[in-house]
């Protein structure tokens, strides 16, 4: 079927639009802004100075290892927690069940993980339910604080990226075919040997798209490691934020953002190679 | 092991604890902030010192209730005015996108799809933070060179919408996309042979095979711009959408008020979602 230009166009004008104004000429923005910066009179020169500055601060590189680090601890967190939960959904439970304890599954992460982690909050703190319920049945004798520290962090952050991980889990384990199991337990394979040689083989694609996801929104998350996290554990989107509005320091600041796309993007793209994959196809 | 298959007592009922369980970790934090949206005590805390609607319809002096609290009833205004049109322009651009990865066979198609792409690994706090970058650069171009000033191009109201359209299309190009690649080409044939104009056809006959993947993208969407913190957070200006708003309260400490808003919105959010799915599942 020939298609005459125009209708062409009609399609191509305001999808070109979108990417080249809001998302290639702002990172572009962002990049010559990072090699930006002012010289001993004050006037604005190129440099590298903001991403030495990175370097030579221990605090700024040990906050991005930091935030890499306990990103990766959260994705494995909730790779280990969703495994289980998909192969519930998909294998065990009563079909019936089965859609109903889906839409359970979903209803949390359409609110808004602020009121997800305010829920969180109001639980742990020192004057919170949890506390409440502990002194009441004579547990502890005075509050514990349970927010601001690095394992309530992590928790809030496994709970605000736990749906991205198993939502992908439970859609490839319902492609799995259940005679492959059968046959393998008829000839005497053991649980372990089931989940090592059938199942995680066979879930592999969904796992790296979860990972995937699960990964870049811990990275990228402000909220949670700056209500959560407390004083003491920063986190690099805190870093760029710090620097954006407190400091003011925009050439600083676009350093950092473009140090932290570049570890995203290194890492996605380390994760599509390994499995073999691109990532049209993890994305739908 | 699987349904098909004999499993032991213990390995049944461990698992099922095991999903109670994650049930509870699921749901708790936003059954407590419901419950004490209700409680009569001036703080979000336990004990329960009986119900009251307070913190919903008092209007002051001293409790003011979600009814009467001008600031945090003018954020939610902005925030549906904000979900409004994201969701209105990136349902428009996004079917357009759809149509053009779809349909359409150009030069660096790969490149421009690769390019649609990026916004799904580019964590939000960057989207952010570089479109308020180059809207500053824009802004401060049209001033040094025309003299003219843009209210557009400092952090506003249509910088939030630009910023969270910027990603959301994306979101909305994948769904359309996905019902696009269904449809039977051979109607859109006979209409052309029929002597219908190409663009009668994509009126008549495909965007009316798209629309439940429309309307379903459009919800989507809404409910991810009415969400949104990360990006929002850098181009947010003298009106803040409500998850900020909330955020600013939370931080500075915290009262039921904040319960009460966040049962409004835990409810509207379900209720969408929930009308979605119902919706997504007849249309199969």
């Amino acid at each position: 079927m020939v298609r005459s230009r125009m209708v062409f166009w009609i399609f191509f004008a305001p999808v070109i639009m979108w990417l080249s104004l809001l998302i290639v000429l702002p990172l572009c923005d962002l990049l010559t802004m990072s090699f930006r910066g002012e010289n001993d009179y004050g006037d604005m020169i190129w440099t590298f100075q903001n991403y030495f500055n990175f370097f030579d601060e221990p605090i700024y590189w040990l906050t991005f290892v930091r935030t890499c680090l306990y990103a990766i601890i959260t994705t494995f967190v909730v790779f280990l927690l969703s495994m289980p939960v998909s192969f519930y959904i998909a294998k065990l439970a009563r079909t019936r069940v089965q859609g109903a304890l889906m839409i359970m599954l979903l209803l949390p992460f359409w609110v808004s993980e602020l009121v997800r982690i305010y829920g969180w909050m109001i639980l742990l703190r020192e004057s919170g339910v949890l506390n409440f319920f502990m002194l009441k049945i004579g547990l502890i004798d005075k509050p514990v604080e349970m927010l601001y520290n690095d394992a309530t962090m992590i928790m809030g952050l496994v709970y605000t990226s736990m749906l991205f991980m198993v939502v992908p889990l439970v859609s490839v384990m319902e492609s799995l075919d259940d005679s492959l199991i059968e046959a393998a337990h008829d000839l005497g394979a053991g649980q372990w040997t089931i989940w090592r040689t059938i199942i995680i083989p066979h879930c592999k694609p969904g796992i790296t798209s979860g990972s995937i996801v699960v990964f870049m929104l811990v990275l990228g998350n402000y909220l949670t490691p700056n209500l959560m996290g407390g004083k003491n554990s920063l986190w690099f989107t805190e870093q760029i934020y710090n620097q954006f509005i407190a400091s003011f320091n925009w050439n600083q600041g676009s350093a950092f953002g473009f140090l932290l796309l570049i570890l995203s993007s290194l890492i996605i793209w380390i994760g599509l190679k390994l499995t073999r994959q691109k990532l049209g196809e993890v994305a739908s | 092991m699987i349904r098909s298959l004999p499993r032991s007592k213990a390995y049944n009922w461990s698992f099922n604890c095991f999903i109670i369980l994650y049930f509870v970790f699921l749901f708790a934090p936003l059954v407590v902030t419901c419950v004490l949206a209700f409680n009569n005590s001036d703080f979000p805390s336990l004990p329960w010192k009986g119900f009251t609607l307070d913190w919903f319809l008092s209007s002051g002096p001293e409790r003011i209730g979600i009814f009467h609290d001008d600031q945090n009833l003018r954020s939610i205004v902005t925030s549906f005015q904000t979900a409004f049109f994201v969701s209105i322009l990136s349902v428009i651009v996004g079917t357009c996108a759809s149509f053009l990865f779809e349909k359409e066979e150009f030069r660096f198609k790969g490149l421009l799809y690769f390019l649609m792409l990026a916004p799904l690994v580019i964590p939000g706090v960057i989207l952010g933070i570089s479109l308020l970058l180059a809207s500053n650069t824009a802004g401060m171009y049209f001033e040094d060179n025309f003299g003219l000033d843009f209210e557009v191009f400092r952090p506003s109201f249509w910088l939030v919408v630009m910023g969270q359209f910027s990603f959301i299309t994306t979101f909305v190009t994948l769904v359309v996309s996905a019902r696009l690649r269904k449809f039977d080409h051979s109607l859109e044939e006979a209409a052309l042979n029929l002597g219908a104009t190409q663009l009668g056809v994509i009126w008549h006959i495909t965007l009316k095979f798209l629309r439940p993947a429309i309307i379903g993208a459009g919800a989507v969407a809404f409910l991810m711009s009415f969400e949104n913190f990360n990006t929002t957070l850098f181009l947010v200006g003298s009106e803040p959408t409500l998850p900020i708003n909330l955020y600013l309260q939370v931080r500075d400490g915290s009262t039921p008020v904040i319960n009460a808003v966040s049962l409004l919105l835990i409810v509207g959010t379900s209720l969408l979602a929930l009308c979605n799915l119902y919706f997504s599942k007849r249309e199969e």
